[in-house]
């Protein structure tokens, strides 16, 4: 390892300008001629249009235009999407309905677009869109996805019947029911998995211009994968044809999923700009991100599963309801089955599985991928009841958890997933080693003389990244391949830039891609300059999500040096008259073997782009290109440790200690990993702890505002301990396993552990508020 | 949001009765109400200036007397749009009852807000009722007693 290379500590490049105010964000970016969209949203959670009276707004100061739904269609503006086909048990395609981007005659949740506003000031938009006059009707609304199921619940859409979506299952159910009735011992939970906001740092925001003379649009996004927005946009909702758009997603705050979807906003963005002839800003305020980014998790489980004497799992039987919301979203349909039902297998050999969803709609925001995407759903339900099984028969859950652990590999679980690595033995060690759980009793002991309720908890999570071999995710449904492409563009004084279909919002791509081509050629990082996120320079490019730049993104990198490095080599030993095959790149230079013959790295390219002395028949540059498409999902996993104290006067936890070993596989970077984790396990405390997306009963968001929706502090989380184990992933050139997600996946259910060990209940939901333990602990 | 209560007020039932169905006094006793109009008999159209929370907002609404008991008591239920605020609807029963020295009104209050009232104001909708309640039926006992030294 270099001092720049795979495995160095390389503070990020692109810190500088985020630290000195110099990044630069899609609202950043100004138009001459530029106006605002203001959207008026619905305050119902479910109505019908009678009406729209534009004619006050319109006669405001500075107004350019009151558009509707109507209009929009009129246009022959599409309606949204959703990428990935789920069928139900019984054959039938998923019932899917439509979804403008402004509503026509009907809104559906509260915050649905139902017109929007243009003028030439943020404040004139936003005065004009409390004029527009829009006569509701109002009509039956259901909130919670239980009650949505039930007969006579109001509809939301005449495709879905009962709401219904899909009944999808996965796995054997008869032989998965056979084995629990032959069990030993049962464990059954009822596991609800609360509602989130994912909460970036940087609101959503879109910036469109259509350019008469070109008759091209260009849109600045804040999108974690704008070849494939660009490519929805035009293929789907019919805005431009693909060679008349330009996405640009410059520097992003962070997304944690909500960024991956193409929203009704940018849509008529971009639709106005050329309909009223001018380029259309909008920027999300945070209530607005809280209503209409797209939410995250809302589960409610059944779960039972059986063990032998000894304490071996026999069969494991899920039934869960998903709450969408009121549309689907881009990837929505594919969170709660594939992303999730396929690793209720966790770390385990579990020789039966069935897992039966029912996803269905409801007049909430729409739900989709956040952060981890259903692999948190399926790894809180895994552990929490893994935990509970082990209490319920008296075993140490360390104990069961290593009794069941898968040990081979490859292993086939009954789920689709075929996992290719690991060795979960050593993480769950080292993290009970650091966490010196074999004294726990004593800090029990010591704790309770305080008057204190201290627990500990596990989680060992398993999650699915670097998604995904193209031809399994479209046997699968998928609308869209899962391969990344790379570009390296060697320039003539040796410098390099890469072109990446990933996109960084916060992940570190600038160094952690840099310091890929560090340990290829010894090139400084600072040579290196790393290029994405903008549709016109980079060809085509999947994005980020999914923990996937690491093992997708960069593997397509691996490929694109590859054939740079065997094209200098073939030059420089052209040059050197020496043999291809004795040639090294090391250090910035090109060397010839076991002799001191050698060329500097920037001699070689400049000889590729002089084409005075090239080898017979070779092209002139240093230019490469490669697609990769992975061959198996990776399986990062690990164990996580949480110990709290509960003060059983207010019900308030205080997390003492959290530890995290982690299996990432290959690590580029291990601060930047370690800043994931960080930021993980952060998020995980949040959601078990303090997040909770609450709608009243009559389908008002009452979390819309941070007065109301608890995010986590620093004050809220201990120091955490860190440490990784490697097994390297044999699936893709780098062995990295992705670590993007971990955090977020293994965290809830170790503090939910601990809390529920704290107190002897094991009937407690995520948030643990005070309130809640307050009431368990007192039995109310 | 439920919200009940009573209230003393120095003067007779018959008069507190009178005082209830006067859109003039009405006006003046509901805080922020700029106007109150009598459209038809027991219905009035209105527009009140409200600030929840964070939230300020113009409402103009319609108004309705329903179930007159005279002099017992009545429901009073109203609605109100206030534009990008978002809207507010309820009711609340009146219930007279006869004193020594004046009538005890009790009130049992029901409400539904939606929009960014909701959104950001609804921790305060419990408060701001109750400080609302206060302000109305301190001006309303006040002009009860102007009525009664009169």
């Amino acid at each position: 390892m270099g001092v720049e290379g795979i495995g160095a500590r390389v503070l990020r490049k692109e810190d500088k300008r985020f630290i000195t105010g110099k990044g630069r964000y899609t609202d950043d970016f100004k138009m001459a001629g530029m106006h605002y969209a203001a959207f008026v949203r619905s305050p119902h959670a479910h109505a019908k249009i009678r009406g729209i009276d534009k004619s006050a707004a319109e006669a405001m100061p500075g107004v350019v235009g009151v558009l509707d739904g109507k209009q929009l269609t009129g246009d022959g503006i599409g309606n949204l999407i959703c990428g990935w086909m789920i069928h139900s048990k019984d054959g039938s395609p998923m019932n899917m309905g439509a979804w403008s981007a402004i509503a026509t005659e009907h809104v559906r949740y509260v915050g649905d677009a139902a017109a929007v506003v243009v003028a030439d000031t943020l404040e004139n938009a936003r005065a004009a869109a409390e004029a527009v006059v829009i006569d509701y009707e109002e009509l039956p609304h259901v909130i919670r996805a239980v009650d949505a199921l039930k007969d006579g619940a109001p509809q939301l859409h005449p495709e879905a019947k009962g709401n219904l979506i899909y009944d999808w299952e996965i796995g054997e159910k008869d032989a998965t029911e056979q084995a629990i009735a032959g069990a030993a011992h049962v464990t059954e939970m009822e596991i609800v998995n609360n509602r989130l906001s994912p909460n970036p740092m940087e609101p959503r925001a879109a910036l469109a211009n259509y350019d008469e003379a070109d008759d091209h649009f260009t849109l600045y996004t804040t999108s974690q994968n704008p070849h494939v927005a660009r490519l929805v946009l035009s293929a789907f909702y019919q805005v431009a044809p693909e060679h008349k758009l330009r996405v640009i997603a410059p520097d992003v705050g962070g997304g944690f999923g909500s960024k991956i979807y193409i929203y009704p906003e940018e849509i008529v963005c971009l639709w106005a700009s050329k309909r009223l002839g001018v380029p259309v800003k909008w920027t999300s305020d945070r209530t607005e991100a809280f209503l209409t980014d797209a939410h995250g998790r809302d589960h409610v489980s059944k779960a039972r599963i059986g063990f032998d004497k000894d304490g071996k799992i026999v069969g494991f039987s899920i039934d869960t309801i998903a709450n969408i919301g009121a549309y689907m979203s881009l990837f929505s349909s594919s969170v709660p089955t594939y992303l999730y039902a396929t690793l209720l297998s966790g770390q385990y050999n579990i020789a039966n599985i069935h897992c039966n969803v029912r996803t269905v709609y409801t007049n909430t925001a729409p739900v989709d991928a956040y952060r981890g995407a259903g692999r948190p759903e399926a790894t809180y339900l895994v552990e929490r009841i893994m935990e509970t099984a082990a209490r319920e028969m008296g075993m140490d859950p360390a104990e069961l958890r290593r009794r069941n652990f898968v040990s081979e590999f490859p292993h086939q679980t009954p789920v689709i997933m075929c996992y290719d690595a690991g060795d979960y033995n050593a993480t769950l060690d080292a993290a009970l080693k650091a966490a010196d759980y074999a004294n726990i009793g004593k800090r029990k002991e010591e704790a309770k003389a305080r008057g204190k309720l201290r627990g500990i908890g596990l989680s060992c999570y398993i999650e699915a990244c670097g998604i995904a071999p193209s031809a399994a995710v479209g046997s699968l449904g998928a609308g869209v391949g899962l391969w990344e492409s790379g570009e390296i563009r060697v320039n003539p004084v040796g410098t390099v830039e890469i072109l990446t279909g990933s996109h960084s919002h916060g992940q570190g791509h600038e160094t952690t891609f840099a310091q890929l081509v560090n340990e290829r050629f010894g090139l400084p990082v600072d040579n290196v300059q790393v290029i994405h996120g903008d549709t016109d320079k980079v060809q085509f490019g999947m994005g980020t999500y999914g923990s996937r730049s690491g093992a997708v993104g960069m593997s397509a990198l691996v490929k694109a040096l590859d054939k740079v490095e065997a094209k200098a080599k073939k030059i420089a030993a052209h040059l050197m008259e020496a043999d291809e095959g004795d040639i090294v790149i090391e250090d910035g230079e090109v060397k010839v073997a076991g002799t001191d013959r050698k060329l500097g790295w920037h001699e070689v390219c400049l000889a590729a782009y002089t084409g005075h002395n090239l080898p017979q028949g070779m092209e002139p540059g240093l230019k490469e290109t490669a697609f990769y498409d992975p061959t198996n999902f990776t399986f990062p996993a690990g164990t996580y440790v949480c110990e709290v104290e509960v003060d059983p006067e207010t019900g308030k936890t205080e997390v003492i200690q959290f530890v995290a070993a982690d299996d990432f596989g290959v690590i580029v970077n291990p601060m930047i990993v370690e800043g994931q984790v960080h930021g993980g396990i952060t998020q995980g405390i949040g959601q078990a702890l303090l997040e909770n997306v609450i709608y009243d009963d009559n389908g008002q968001l009452l979390t819309a505002s941070y007065m109301d929706y608890a995010m986590p502090r620093a004050d809220d989380v201990p120091s955490y301990k860190l440490s990784t184990h490697e097994t390297v992933c044999p699936g893709n050139p780098m062995g990295m396993k992705g670590c993007g997600e971990a955090g977020a996946i293994g965290s809830p259910p170790a503090l939910i552990n601990a809390i529920t060990d704290a107190i002897g209940n094991n009937n407690l939901t995520m948030p643990a508020t005070p309130a809640r333990v307050w009431a368990l602990i007192n039995g109310k | 949001m439920d919200l009940n209560g009573e209230e003393f007020i120095p003067a007779p039932r018959e008069r507190v009765w009178e005082m209830l169905n006067d859109p003039e006094i009405l006006r003046q006793c509901i805080p922020g109400c700029e106007t109150l109009e009598q459209a038809e008999p027991d219905q009035f159209s209105a527009e009140v200036v409200l600030k929840i929370g964070p939230v300020k907002a113009r409402f103009n609404g319609e108004v309705f007397i329903k179930d007159k008991n005279f002099p017992d008591g009545y429901r009073i239920e109203g609605e109100g749009k206030g534009g990008i605020a978002g809207f507010a609807s309820g009711g609340a029963d009146v219930i007279l009852k006869e004193q020594e020295d004046g009538t005890l009104l009790e009130y049992r209050v029901d409400a539904n807000v939606g929009g960014k009232i909701a959104q950001l104001g609804s921790r305060l909708i419990t408060s701001t009722s109750k400080k609302l309640a206060g302000q109305f039926f301190g001006k309303f006992s006040e002009l009860a007693a102007q009525a009664q030294t009169a």
